[in-house]
């Protein structure tokens, strides 16, 4: 008998960097569409201006700073792009955008060393960014048009997480259908958890996406804001409320998720999820933003070159000492 | 001039930059730069201070015994920046105020230590002379540098001149966020242009 010896991997499957960025854009959409029915075309615009900015800027890093001839575009910008635009409110100027691409792509990917190399997820950096250099426009948010109109509806209003923190859980006055659906204020692709929803499933069919992050990140939200409700219910809210609104469902299925900043093994996602869970109940409850989504996702995305070395699991066959 | 002088005086600008290079002298560097001018101030302050230390710490390198020679040092410092303090607060008091504390704690700024320790004590007064400074103006241009790029991104003037105004504000440059991107970028770009001249002196 003949026996091929060879180096590892010995596992191989067809998948490239690009197809896997075009399913994530695929479940992208539906929410994208939502965000042109709730907040009007300019929404839907934005997020195309950030795939296409973001491809080109990649490009233009790649090919005149970083002088890599053989780089072919792989979608990754463009996802960093659309994720973007979902996570501003829906009438950001398009210069601003720009200017959150710009520190996405080119601090906080490239300056690291591109693709794979990131510690923190560009598309957050460049939210966290945009937070805090242009507060106002940052935090205005719409009330939704429901039309698939050319502009948003000119009339501000809170989200329902800062109702929360400002008047209290009676003041809320958006039902748990609303939530679900999406007629709520918000930032451009967060309000629809349904449309998320949809786009997620379609993910983890193709096996794109492991369950453990958002399983971990939205039961820890659960169980903690559960026992806050028994502790004070007009201040805290109902622990449904906590997972319906903001931004947890776009941070949870597609943020955390990310394969570069999130950790690799199992028991690491887990770590990963319960403490970017916990972060984001105590920037809600305590701290002085809102919505705590984004900077927890950033502040465990620092965590996981930790959690990789301390979960890294047994090599077959050596024994524990 | 000669070579060796021009070579002491010179090196603190961008081969031997304290800030981008050296990285010494972190704590003015990322506090007090909110503006070119601050940043200009807080230069030339310690510049004053590390010139005047120089000179009397060479004087001296003979007489100072080793063992006690880093308390000596911080006294001597410690008088030259009390000075400088004084003079600020007397003749240019809205800068002194808005410099507030970073002005004491030139004391323990590791640049003039570093030249103290790593030069002064070692040289003779012409060439401490040089190398503080040198190293001075390298710093202070560093500080100006950041200052103004901070400044410019951040609320749109350079030297309180307005260049575009409100409109483009990116807030977070003045903050101290801010401080560490511009820092951290200007520094990518001296290692480039020092892996630059490398590239050109192998070629030679």
């Amino acid at each position: 008998m003949k026996l091929i010896t060879g180096n590892a991997p010995h596992l191989r499957n067809n998948d490239t960097t690009a197809k896997v960025m075009i399913d994530v854009i695929i479940a992208l959409i539906p929410a994208l569409i939502g965000a042109w029915y709730f907040f009007g075309f300019y929404a839907f615009f934005l997020a195309i201006l950030g795939a296409i900015f973001g491809e080109l800027f990649e490009l233009f890093i790649m090919k005149y700073l970083r002088k890599d001839k053989s780089f072919v575009p792989n979608g990754s910008a463009a996802v960093t792009g659309i994720l973007l635009a979902m996570n501003v409110s829906p009438a950001t100027p398009w210069w601003i955008m720009i200017i959150g691409l710009i520190f996405a792509l080119g601090v906080a990917k490239h300056a690291f060393g591109g693709l794979g190399m990131n510690i923190f997820n560009p598309a957050l950096a460049g939210r966290a960014f945009l937070l805090v250099s242009f507060p106002v426009t940052m935090t205005t948010w719409y009330r939704p048009a429901l039309s698939f109109s050319k502009w948003i509806d000119v009339q501000t209003t809170a989200t329902p997480l800062a109702i929360l923190k400002e008047k209290g859980f009676s003041q809320i006055d958006v039902s748990y259908a609303d939530l679900f659906f999406g007629n709520r204020a918000g930032s451009i692709g967060e309000t629809s958890v349904l449309l998320l929803l949809i786009g997620f499933i379609y993910l983890v069919i193709r096996g794109r996406i492991k369950l453990m992050i958002p399983i971990s990140y939205i039961g820890t939200v659960f169980l903690l804001s559960s026992i806050f409700y028994f502790i004070n219910p007009e201040r805290f809210g109902t622990p449904l409320f906590h997972i319906l609104s903001g931004g947890l469902m776009l941070g949870a299925l597609f943020m955390a998720t990310d394969m570069v900043t999130s950790p690799m093994t199992p028991k690491g996602q887990a770590i990963f999820g319960i403490g970017a869970g916990i972060m984001t109940l105590l920037i809600r409850y305590f701290a002085g933003y809102p919505e705590g989504v984004s900077l927890s996702i950033l502040l465990m995305n620092g965590f996981v070159p930790l959690i990789d070395r301390y979960t890294q699991p047994r090599i077959f066959g050596e024994v524990k000492s | 001039m000669s070579n060796r002088s021009w070579k002491e005086f010179s090196k603190g600008f961008i081969v031997e930059n304290p800030t981008f290079v050296q990285a010494l002298g972190m704590c003015p560097t990322l506090a007090t730069t909110t503006s070119a001018k601050n940043g200009f101030g807080m230069g030339l302050a310690a510049t004053a201070v590390l010139v005047m230390s120089n000179i009397v710490i060479s004087l001296l390198r003979k007489t100072v015994p080793e063992k006690i020679r880093i308390p000596i040092f911080i006294t001597i410092i410690a008088s030259f920046v009390t000075i400088v303090d004084l003079l600020m607060h007397a003749y240019v008091y809205d800068l002194w105020k808005t410099l507030g504390l970073f002005i004491p704690l030139i004391v323990v700024n590791c640049i003039i230590m570093g030249r103290a320790e790593a030069f002064a004590s070692k040289n003779n007064v012409w060439y401490s002379f040089l190398d503080g400074l040198g190293m001075g103006l390298g710093f202070t241009a560093s500080l100006t540098l950041l200052g103004a790029v901070r400044e410019l991104l951040g609320s749109g003037t350079l030297f309180d001149i307005t260049i575009w105004g409100k409109a483009f504000n990116v807030f977070i440059m003045i903050l101290p966020p801010g401080a560490y991107l511009t820092l951290g970028l200007l520094a990518a770009f001296f290692a480039f242009i020092g892996m630059k001249r490398k590239e050109r002196g192998n070629n030679k």
